[in-house]
């Protein structure tokens, strides 16, 4: 690269200059292009191969495997506004929320059709996020964080006080035998003496079909959030994160940019809470409560913020350790132990005791520690950083190194 | 013909009067040179014409369009007025070439437009413009460094190909060469010169001297909050009342 561009030091030699910064553009876009399609190819080839590849894990049951996908679709857009802008918002469980009940009362009310639902809590979401983005985008920082937190657990508390006709309370939405279910009943689907199940076109919504209907959205969801990091939009995004200032003094309005971007993030957060209502049809409030919140933010700094595919590994580990670690036992400790004598295993067995079953909070509070101070940039990083090891990365000149820098993590 | 006029504008931090009654033309396709010692209100004056300040009164109208009454920096951008900043306002945390890419993106977009689908690389206008500005200012060979790890003058050129990739009208400048070495005052000083053979207007505000008068067609001195002297280089050279504001006050 640097010996095409050896010839263009003086300004005034315009023409070569254009011809040859073309071709070592256009290289370099082919290998981001064909970096990305890589990228794709695995992402889908692991999320659709989950269940076999989390088998040794013990982590190969469907229900778990949804919550992945789920999960993963919600850290995908958080990142897209706190990874992006560096905007923190603390309030995006109110969009989940939504997003959930809007998915349930498309189920009472139309059809048990997962597609209508799901475009009915993204667009619930959708206009959600606009109404508290436009409000709380007013100011920046912790103030910013702060409106988005108390937008959320105002949205908590309502959904619990008054606006119980539309939320049901504390009881949670669900469904009933009595729902209208109006574009159903016009295409003659039979009502059953028990309550209906969630169907895409006849196929139940349950168990591993479930989890692969949300795990094709999951693909698509990271696609667009792939287009989204590589478009103009996406630069622009990054432009507001790294000097706001220059920004404005550059004739951009950086207003309408954050309100799109959280808006696009608030959206993929009602993807994922109507994906949730689609795999389990019900919904209640405490999926709106702030430590809701805190959890997706924990998932995209735990992962890495501002890289593609970091938010989704860590919204992985974070479900893999409330649902695997949290069933860890004394007797399975006493197990794993087995090989070690006997005093040994049972001081061991006593030392672990506290970092798993209920203690699992535990380990992850030391995870997440360990890993904002040593590895800021998430557990990407530490990928980043191992691959650097092994590759040699150490022996290519500085300049070489951060241009590869420049692409953010995938 | 002038492009930037500021008439009778007075501005007033609480008890303080920061600027009184400043009247400046600028004329089309000049260097204009704001000098004057310390707390003469110089940046105060720049910020009013930027939309960062609100003058308390007065008018400043840049190529026809007044540039007070609530219109905001990036509005200002987008009429073709582009600012280098004191301490380099960069893009740290991204490359050369896409720091120079988001202003380019700003004068082929506006100043909103969602263009969230296709990829930034693909496009050539963008990245063309770009690439031929940071190879004008000397820095196309590092266009895919980060830009965090850059030394101060460069920094500085680097905001100057940011500006100038917007092709405005008006350039701001505000102490361009502060804190370089003189190595680095001389290259800006050529670099600067470069740029003023093209249709465009600065406004240097400088403390040196010597960038000063190798570059300024039209000097302007301000004093306490006013212009106190207005002219050609030669004849503010010999002024005894350049000379009193610059050393009178401090030794008196």
């Amino acid at each position: 690269m640097s010996q095409k561009l050896e010839k263009i030091k003086s300004p005034l030699d315009m023409e070569p200059l254009t011809i040859e910064v073309h071709d070592v553009e256009a290289s370099h876009r082919a290998k981001t292009a064909r970096n990305d399609l890589i990228l794709m190819v695995v992402f889908s080839a692991v999320v659709l191969g989950g269940p076999w590849i989390l088998a040794p894990f013990g982590a190969d049951y469907p229900d778990l495997l949804q919550r992945f996908c789920i999960f993963g679709i919600f850290a995908i857009g958080f990142n897209i506004m706190f990874g992006l802008t560096g905007y923190l918002s603390f309030g995006h469980a109110a969009f989940l929320g939504v997003g959930s009940y809007a998915a349930v009362w498309s189920f009472k009310l139309l059809t048990m059709n997962a597609v209508p639902a799901v475009i009915f809590g993204v667009l619930c979401a959708g206009l959600f996020s606009a109404a508290i983005g436009y409000i709380s985008l007013r100011r920046a920082g912790i103030y910013f964080s702060i409106l988005t937190l108390a937008f959320a657990q105002m949205s908590y508390n309502l959904a619990y006080s008054v606006l119980t006709p539309i939320t049901n309370g504390e009881t949670g939405l669900q469904l009933e035998l009595s729902d209208s279910r109006m574009l159903d009943a016009a295409m003659g689907i039979e009502r059953t003496s028990s309550l209906p199940v969630t169907n895409l076109f006849g196929m139940k919504m349950s168990g591993y079909e479930g989890f692969y209907f949300c795990a094709i959205i999951l693909i698509i969801a990271f696609y667009i959030s792939l287009r989204i990091f590589r478009s103009p939009f996406g630069m622009m995004l990054r432009g507001i994160k790294t000097n706001q200032n220059r920004m404005a003094y550059t004739g951009i309005n950086t207003r309408p940019y954050l309100l799109t971007a959280f808006v696009i993030s608030g959206m993929y957060a009602g993807l994922a809470g109507s994906l949730m209502a689609v795999t389990d049809p019900l919904a209640g409030a405490e999926r709106m409560q702030w430590t809701a919140s805190g959890e997706v933010v924990l998932m995209t700094i735990l992962g890495g913020a501002g890289t593609l595919i970091g938010p989704v590994i860590g919204a992985g580990v974070i479900k893999y350790f409330e649902n695997i670690f949290s069933a860890f036992n004394e007797d399975t400790l006493h197990a794993a132990y087995s090989f070690l004598p006997e005093g040994l295993a049972d001081f061991m067995t006593t030392i672990s005791h506290p970092f798993v079953g209920e203690g699992w909070h535990l380990t992850l509070g030391v995870l997440f520690m360990m890993i904002v101070i040593f590895l800021p940039g998430g557990l990407m990083e530490g990928a980043q950083r191992i691959a650097n090891l092994f590759s040699g990365a150490g022996k290519k000149s500085k300049a070489e190194s951060s241009a590869t820098d420049t692409q953010p993590a995938e | 013909m002038a492009i930037l006029e500021v008439s009778g504008v007075n501005k007033t931090f609480g008890g303080l009067k920061a600027l009184t009654d400043v009247n400046l033309t600028v004329e089309e396709n000049t260097i204009h040179a704001i000098i004057g010692p310390n707390g003469a209100g110089k940046s105060t004056m720049l910020n009013c014409m930027m939309g960062k300040l609100q003058p308390d009164n007065g008018v400043v109208n840049f190529d026809g369009t007044s540039l007070l009454g609530g219109i905001t920096p990036y509005q200002i951008n987008q009429l073709g007025v582009c600012r280098v900043f004191q301490t380099p306002e960069v893009f740290s945390d991204m490359s050369l070439l896409e720091n120079v890419m988001i202003p380019s993106l700003a004068r082929h977009d506006g100043a909103f437009e969602f263009n969230g689908w296709g990829p930034v690389a693909k496009r050539d206008e963008v990245s063309q413009d770009a690439i031929q500005m940071l190879a004008e200012v000397g820095l196309a060979e590092q266009r895919n460094v980060i830009t965090g790890s850059l030394s101060r003058g460069d920094k500085r050129r680097l905001e100057m190909a940011m500006c100038l990739v917007q092709k405005p009208k008006l350039l701001l400048l505000d102490e361009p060469t502060a804190g370089m070495s003189r190595a680095d005052t001389n290259n800006t000083i050529e670099l600067l010169k470069k740029i003023g053979e093209r249709d465009i207007t600065m406004i240097i505000i400088e403390h040196d001297m010597h960038v000063v008068f190798s570059l300024a067609d039209h000097i302007s001195v301000l004093a306490q909050g006013t212009v106190i002297v207005d002219g050609k280089p030669e004849s503010i050279k010999g002024d005894p009342r350049v000379i009193e504001a610059y050393l009178g006050g401090e030794l008196g």
